[in-house]
């Protein structure tokens, strides 16, 4: 595969066929979406007015070229009829365009009953996915041929959920909850991205969209959500880092990101952004992580938005018994 | 025999009178088009400039120019307002408009040339703004600045907003003064229906300025009245609705694009007719849809808010409405191409950047069948497909008239004569290096890559938690062509700019009417004499050019007794 740290050579790069889909579209996770018919007409539309206006256009540069004596001939310079059917025309094919641009979209709005529902959290940055029985994952695992419902909000800014294999997007709006449905009928792994600009990390805020078999779904949201209590708390707590998306600004090496690193920062006494001094003690971490804006460390920005409601209780606990096992 | 005499040079407006000062406080509605003119261009400049920048960014994944995600953000915000605020909004009217609107109507000036000069000072303190905000390090909140990331940001945004209102009152002064100037001083002979299209086409984008842009006003202090006193308006966290803060914005920035567009397609509708040789196909279609495109502009806000979470119905409403603007846009194309049918075509660089527009503006336009079509919508809203689509309706578009324009009237705003074949040249290798660009993007966009986005690092690698996720290599193929179709079409613009400028340093003389054209400001000297006219020209037909005969000699087109 590609190596990031060399140049690419042209020669290296596959062919759109290897990576699935088609020339204009990517793999779909349905059979027959919705949109990809609507895609193609309107495409067909573009490229059969693109060539008629441009052939049009090349072939009287070129058959009109001005030549040394030759007068322009003499054509009427208006005819109603004429502009009436290069209007009537074109509204009559948008029309179509819109119906079924329309129709497509009420199909994808419409949620049947009996959807399973997950609610999604955005948050700068990262997708937190809330499943029926309490647990959270930072990636989205679906059963196949179900329809899912997702129920969405952002606890800061506007994100946006795209799944390109589904063909779906909405936004998540802070203050307000915005839905979307689909039924996924292969399995599979696809990509899910925020379209909507969110700030520094916006690029890195991705999650994956697991359409696992009925019975594979089961078991996994049994495994997933059984980890509190079959793990030692530490390492509970070391899955939950990595699922809540806290190492995208908290490393575990020392190295300073957005925010502080958590090598060795349990017990210390550290200096406040105010002047004063905090110890890094249980109560300490518990309150960032559910009121972040509290008491902000010398030197770095005020920029965590709350956990409150996204963490119970049991895992801070995990979460606290992971930094201290960072030494 | 007759001695070889020096011809004297009459003053223009140019020389007439001499001395900055002169410059500074003149009323002169040319030489504030022409100051226009430069500080426009060298605001095209800095957002080309920016432009590379991200280009070079994006040609493979991971930090190429800079090396984190909120430098980024920077970098296309500042390109994105740039060219927005200081660009495309003012490009055309402000500087062909101003020029060549009152010798149109054969006037000596705009209706209210005082105005006219505070809207010049208005912009200047407007770039100010813009520069300083580029000074404190830039603003990350998109040209959009839609809120709560505009409001929560720690970047200038009160600043860059402020720069962008003081900004629009430059814009509602220039409308107010082509409303009324079209309104009371057409000259004798000239009704509604025998004026230039390119005026019909300045009418119609002054009403959107003079309705929709205080709305843009009011926005943008609402938002700086929340970041500063924090009232709560557009922040959910005070109380505000952000969603409130996308309609305000759009009910001023959808029209805004027709602000954009409609000179341009005015100039358009000039250049073809006159390098045809043949009188404009349909005029009162081409005039009436620029009417038409001007209101129901108003109409279509809500297209660029299918997935914000508006309710089904009105996402129906707007799509619906959104796709009758399309009506008027294909009428004038349409009647471009009658007008060219059994011509005289010449391809003079005016003519060749016509002729990119309705390429370029083509398929910017039909795209956007995608973008009002509301089941495609969701797919390719905010992705990379999108920033190609309105890049081919506004630099296959606005930039295109834009250069049409100035290779039409630079004769006449200098008084000196280009090389053809550079210009021609430079159009080709425009089209090549724009097509390059931004083709590629449509591709990717709808195959997976967002905008804004900094680092597609994860979209190309496979990924060692999901092995089955496929990862998308051909991305960094489409980046790269279009990375290099960036640098030839910026290179395009260099050469127009060396050919241009170069002209002024010994390029021939310019005559009255260098192309044959009958609109009123060829029958004037080049460049014209500060009051334009000795006496008021008569208003013929602005597009009948049987009486115009090109005389060998003088090199000009010259009136047939």
């Amino acid at each position: 595969m590609i190596d990031l740290d060399g140049l690419y050579s042209l020669a290296e790069l596959p062919l759109l066929a290897q990576t699935g889909g088609s020339f204009w579209l990517p793999d779909a996770a349905t059979k027959d979406p919705a949109m990809d018919p609507v895609f193609y007409l309107i495409l067909a539309v573009c490229a059969l007015f693109f060539f008629l206006v441009v052939g049009l256009m090349g072939l009287f540069v070129v058959r009109y070229a001005r030549r040394p004596g030759v007068k322009p001939q003499k054509t009427t310079t208006h005819h109603t009829l004429l502009e009436i059917v290069w209007s009537v025309i074109p509204l009559i094919i948008v029309g179509v365009i819109f119906y079924q641009g329309f129709a497509a979209y009420m199909e994808m709005q419409n949620a049947p009953s009996g959807c399973y529902e997950i609610r999604v959290t955005g948050r700068q940055w990262q997708w937190v996915f809330t499943y029926p029985n309490g647990y959270s994952d930072d990636n989205l695992h679906v059963p196949v041929d179900l329809p899912v419902k997702l129920t969405m909000t952002s606890t800061d800014v506007i994100h946006s959920l795209w799944i390109p294999a589904l063909r779906v997007k909405m936004d998540l709006v802070p203050g307000r909850y915005t839905s979307v449905w689909f039924r996924a009928d292969k399995e599979g792994t696809y990509r899910l991205l925020c379209t909507e600009y969110c700030g520094d990390e916006h690029s890195n805020m991705l999650a994956a969209v697991v359409v696992h078999s009925a019975e594979d779904f089961q078991e996994w949201l049994k495994g997933a959500a059984d980890y509190l209590t079959t793990l030692p708390p530490a390492e509970a707590g070391k899955i939950l880092y990595q699922r809540r998306g806290c190492f995208q600004c908290h490393s575990t090496d020392g190295t300073a990101g957005t925010g502080p690193s958590l090598l060795g920062i349990y017990g210390r006494t550290h200096t406040l952004a105010d002047g004063g001094t905090v110890v890094v003690d249980d109560n300490y971490i518990r309150q960032s992580i559910l009121e972040p804006q509290a008491k902000i460390l010398a030197g770095y920005q005020p920029v965590m938005s709350t956990y409150q409601g996204l963490v119970t209780d049991d895992e801070i606990t995990t979460l606290i018994e992971f930094i201290k096992t960072l030494k | 025999m007759a001695t070889t005499q020096v011809e004297p040079v009459p003053d223009s407006y140019l020389t007439d009178p001499r001395g900055l000062r002169s410059w500074l406080v003149t009323r002169d509605h040319k030489r504030i088009g022409l100051m226009f003119l430069v500080l426009i261009s060298a605001s095209l400049a800095l957002g080309a400039v920016f432009a590379l920048l991200i280009r070079t960014e994006l040609t493979l994944p991971g930090g190429q120019v800079v090396s984190t995600g909120a430098a980024y953000n920077r970098l296309f915000t500042l390109h994105g307002a740039v060219m927005i605020f200081l660009f495309v909004i003012p490009a055309i009217p402000s500087s062909f408009g101003n020029f060549v609107l009152p010798i149109m109507l054969g006037a000596k000036d705009v209706a209210f040339p005082r105005l006219n000069l505070a809207s010049l000072y208005l912009y200047v303190v407007g770039m100010v703004f813009f520069l300083l905000v580029l000074l404190l390090g830039g603003i990350d909140t998109g040209w959009t600045f839609y809120p709560p990331y505009s409001t929560s940001t720690a970047t200038p945004v009160v600043l860059a907003v402020v720069g962008a209102f003081i900004l629009g009152f430059s814009s509602i002064f220039t409308g107010i003064n082509f409303l009324v100037t079209i309104h009371t001083m057409r000259p004798p002979g000239m009704g509604w229906f025998r004026m230039p299209l390119f005026l019909w086409s300045l009418y119609g984008t002054a009403v959107i300025q003079v309705l929709a842009t205080p709305v843009l006003a009011i926005t943008l202090l609402l938002l700086a009245v929340e970041r500063v006193l924090g009232i709560g308006i557009f922040d959910d966290k005070l109380g505000g609705d952000p969603i409130l803060f996308q309609h305000f914005f759009w009910f001023y920035s959808h029209p805004a694009v027709y602000i954009m567009i409609l000179p341009a397609m005015g100039i358009i509708s000039e250049v073809i007719s006159v390098f045809s040789r043949k009188h404009i196909f349909g005029y009162d279609f081409i005039a009436y849809s620029s009417i038409a495109i001007a209101l129901l502009g108003f109409l279509v806000w809500g297209h660029h808010m299918f997935v914000s979470g508006q309710s089904p119905l009105v996402a129906m409403i707007f799509s619906a409405l959104t796709f009758t603007v399309a009506i008027p846009s294909a009428i004038k194309v349409f009647n471009w191409l009658a007008t060219m049918y059994k011509g005289s075509i010449e391809l003079t660089p005016a003519m060749c950047f016509a002729l990119n527009f309705i390429f370029l503006f083509g398929i910017g336009g039909l795209t956007g069948l995608f973008l009002g079509a509301l089941a495609t919508d969701l797919h390719v809203h905010d992705t990379a497909f999108v920033v190609a689509h309105f890049h081919y309706t506004m630099a296959g578009g606005v930039l295109m008239a834009f250069l049409a324009g100035l290779f039409y009237w630079w004769p006449k705003i200098t008084g000196r004569m280009y090389r053809v074949g550079w210009g021609q040249l430079a159009a080709l290798v425009v089209l090549i290096g724009f097509n390059l660009t931004y083709f590629p993007q449509f591709i990717i966009g709808a195959r997976g890559m967002p905008r804004r986005f900094f680092d597609y690092t994860q979209l190309v690698q496979p990924d060692p938690d999901f092995p089955m996720l496929k990862p998308h290599p051909e991305f960094v193929y489409y980046q790269i062509i279009s990375t290099v179709g960036g640098f030839l079409f910026v290179g395009g613009l260099v050469l127009v700019a060396i050919n241009l400028i170069g002209s002024c340093f010994g390029g021939r003389k310019a005559p009255a009417n260098p192309w044959g054209a009958a609109t009123l400001e060829w029958q004037c000297d080049s460049p014209p004499p500060r009051e334009n006219f000795a006496s008021a020209p008569e208003a013929g037909d602005c597009y009948d050019y049987d009486d115009l005969e090109y005389d060998e000699q003088a090199q000009e087109y010259v009136k047939l007794p």
